[in-house]
């Protein structure tokens, strides 16, 4: 019940952000130099579509008006309509699109997690020895790598030299997913984990020096016990948030790395309605990512306060 | 020479003295940085005696030529040598990594240090505005305010200027809650200083360290910025030679002129890396700095 108190707690917090969110949204078309029919209806539009267009934003009516009806299309799960897929409805688009998306994130992410643990363990057990120095050092190479091209360069060693792995789309079936997003995910993997390395170092070597952990080595645990089961356990809590936090930016370098890759994902989709000025696309798609960040962080919250109670008492 | 010169000298030697230990106590990491950065500038701004070659105009004799003495990084589709646009490109990332960067750092600073000293109202729509900003991935919102804005350099800094600044706002204010209850703060206000005053004399340059370490990794993901944009078509327009925008042209050459591609994302990983190795050397010395005063 706590809980369910706190979820409702981060809701209503989170709430003028969200509005800001669409309010945003909204705005950006109003910023678009010209007529906005004309743009929504791709300018070859008839008379009468964009008569109707115009009644259905209610562009005709005042500002504030306008944005009311924004909201009311949007709560009915109407993004509008796009200028380029033969006149698809973008919530449609959004939704074929999300697949691809959220596979790519999820096997990224759990690559992240998978160099990153044994990597910050190595370096917390070494702290401030040369293998630790060196890790950070190779941390920040890998974060000052541009990841488009990162990508160009697996795609060509993997896919144009060695030919081992497809170099575009995201395959069919499961495990087709599994080989095509495979050097997709890397790309973004191998930024995303210095990060989450950098983290969960810094949490280890608290734990470490933590009482219960002296009091498990006292007890005559082995170190790779204590290591595991006390140490790792306990750094682990705050990779949640972390991840969460680092959304945003692991979103971001999947719409790079979609493009790279051909992946028929929301980030590729972003990048060619800009390409071919689709701005209700545009605009849907603004809200998609914002809400999508938000509600993972929201997610995030929740588990962390499911895994350490404390945190909904505060 | 007489006494009070001599005392004068013996103060300049002693100050010399002190400068000289701290220099020495510097980490490593921010010597080797400062070093790799200053390359990098220098390599930049000496470009055009560094090599013979125009960075725009090519020689259409001597097209797709692979790395040689004559051309260690190799020509382009266009015959342009690849090292002489890297060398002018250092110039066109560096100064959009500097502007995008410290730009935003400034205000951002300013508001966030003013909103976390008067709190009200203030304090309240400004951290609205860095929520709203915070909720959207960066990147999604350069691209998106670019698709509104149209293509291009300039506007590429008024998408980083208007969004960039909401880190450093959050980042001052955290520090400037903490600040603000600190026995020095309560004297200036004794002392009848004016909340101005006491917030740019007094508090700011205690809260300026988190953000100078944070903004050597911003400095990083702003060049990366500018080259992903640029490569995407959006950022600075061909046929400047920005790195990002090299990148690209070589993409339809890949296996014909791999070098047209790899090699300017190596000097962007270069900049990149030494960028990185002055924040980590600035860390820690703040760190060891909150470590002394405590």
């Amino acid at each position: 019940m706590r809980l369910l108190g706190y979820i409702i707690r981060r809701l209503i917090q989170m709430t003028p952000a969200l509005i800001g969110i669409t309010l945003f949204a909204f705005l950006l078309i109003q910023l678009i130099p010209g007529d906005p029919v004309q743009i929504m209806t791709g300018g070859r539009a008839s008379p009468e579509t964009i008569a109707a267009t115009r009644e259905k934003f209610g562009l005709d009516r005042p500002l504030h008006i306008q944005y009311l009806i924004f909201l009311r299309n949007l709560s009915r799960g109407d993004l509008g309509i796009s200028i380029t897929q033969r006149g698809a409805p973008i919530t449609h688009l959004v939704g074929d699109r999300l697949g691809p998306s959220a596979f790519l994130l999820t096997y990224s992410a759990l690559m992240a997690v998978g160099l990153a643990i044994p990597l910050a363990m190595y370096s917390a057990q070494h702290a401030e020895q040369p293998i630790d120095h060196a890790i950070r050092i190779g941390g920040m190479v890998t974060l000052s790598m541009p990841s488009f091209w990162l990508a160009l360069l697996l795609i060509l060693l993997f896919g144009l030299v060695l030919d081992w792995l497809p170099m575009a789309g995201w395959g069919e079936g499961f495990f087709g997913h599994l080989k095509f997003l495979f050097l997709p995910s890397l790309a973004i993997a191998l930024y995303l984990a210095p990060m989450l390395i950098q983290s969960l170092r810094a949490s280890l070597l608290d734990v470490m020096q933590a009482d219960y952990i002296e009091a498990a080595r006292a007890k005559g645990l082995s170190p790779t016990r204590v290591m595991l089961k006390h140490v790792l356990r306990n750094g682990l809590i705050p990779t949640v948030t972390i991840l969460a936090v680092n959304v945003g930016w692991l979103i971001g370098g999947a719409v790079v790395i979609e493009t790279v890759f051909s992946i028929p994902g929301l980030g590729r989709l972003l990048v060619q309605s800009v390409v071919y000025r689709d701005y209700p696309t545009v605009q849907g798609l603004t809200l998609v990512f914002g809400v999508l960040v938000m509600g993972i962080n929201l997610l995030a919250d929740v588990s962390y306060a499911i895994i350490d109670p404390r945190v909904v008492y505060e | 020479m007489s006494v009070k010169a001599q005392r004068l000298t013996l103060i300049e030697a002693r100050k010399a003295q002190v400068v000289g230990r701290r220099l020495r106590a510097w980490p490593l990491s921010l010597k080797l940085g400062i070093f790799i950065v200053g390359v990098v500038t220098l390599a930049g701004v000496f470009a055009p005696l560094l090599t013979p070659y125009d960075p725009i105009v090519g020689d259409f004799t001597d097209t797709l030529q692979p790395p040689s003495w004559k051309h260690p990084f190799g020509t382009d589709n266009f015959g342009r040598d690849i090292l002489s646009r890297v060398l002018y490109g250092a110039r066109i990332d560096l100064q959009i990594g500097f502007l995008t960067t410290y730009v935003p750092l400034t205000y951002g600073l300013a508001l966030g240090a003013l909103a976390g000293y008067v709190g009200g109202w203030f304090d309240s729509i400004l951290m609205r505005l860095v929520d709203i900003a915070i909720a959207f991935p960066f990147m999604v919102l350069i691209i998106v305010i670019l698709a509104i804005l149209g293509p291009g350099i300039v506007n590429m800094y008024i998408a980083v200027f208007s969004v960039g600044w909401s880190m450093y706002a959050r980042l001052a204010r955290a520090d400037m809650l903490v600040i603000r209850e600190q026995e020095y703060i309560l004297a200036a206000k004794a002392l009848g200083y004016g909340p101005l005053r006491i917030i740019f004399r007094h508090a700011l340059p205690n809260l300026i360290g988190s953000s100078l370490v944070f903004s050597m990794a911003d400095f990083v993901l702003n060049i990366l910025l500018a080259a992903t944009l640029s490569f995407f078509g959006m950022g600075v327009q061909p046929p400047a030679p920005e790195w990002g925008a090299i990148v690209s042209d070589g993409r339809d050459w890949l296996l014909q002129a791999w070098w047209i591609s790899t090699l300017p994302g190596i000097a962007i990983i270069i900049t990149g890396l030494g960028l990185s190795l002055i924040g980590d050397g600035l860390s820690r010395i703040i760190g060891q700095r909150d470590v002394e005063a405590r």
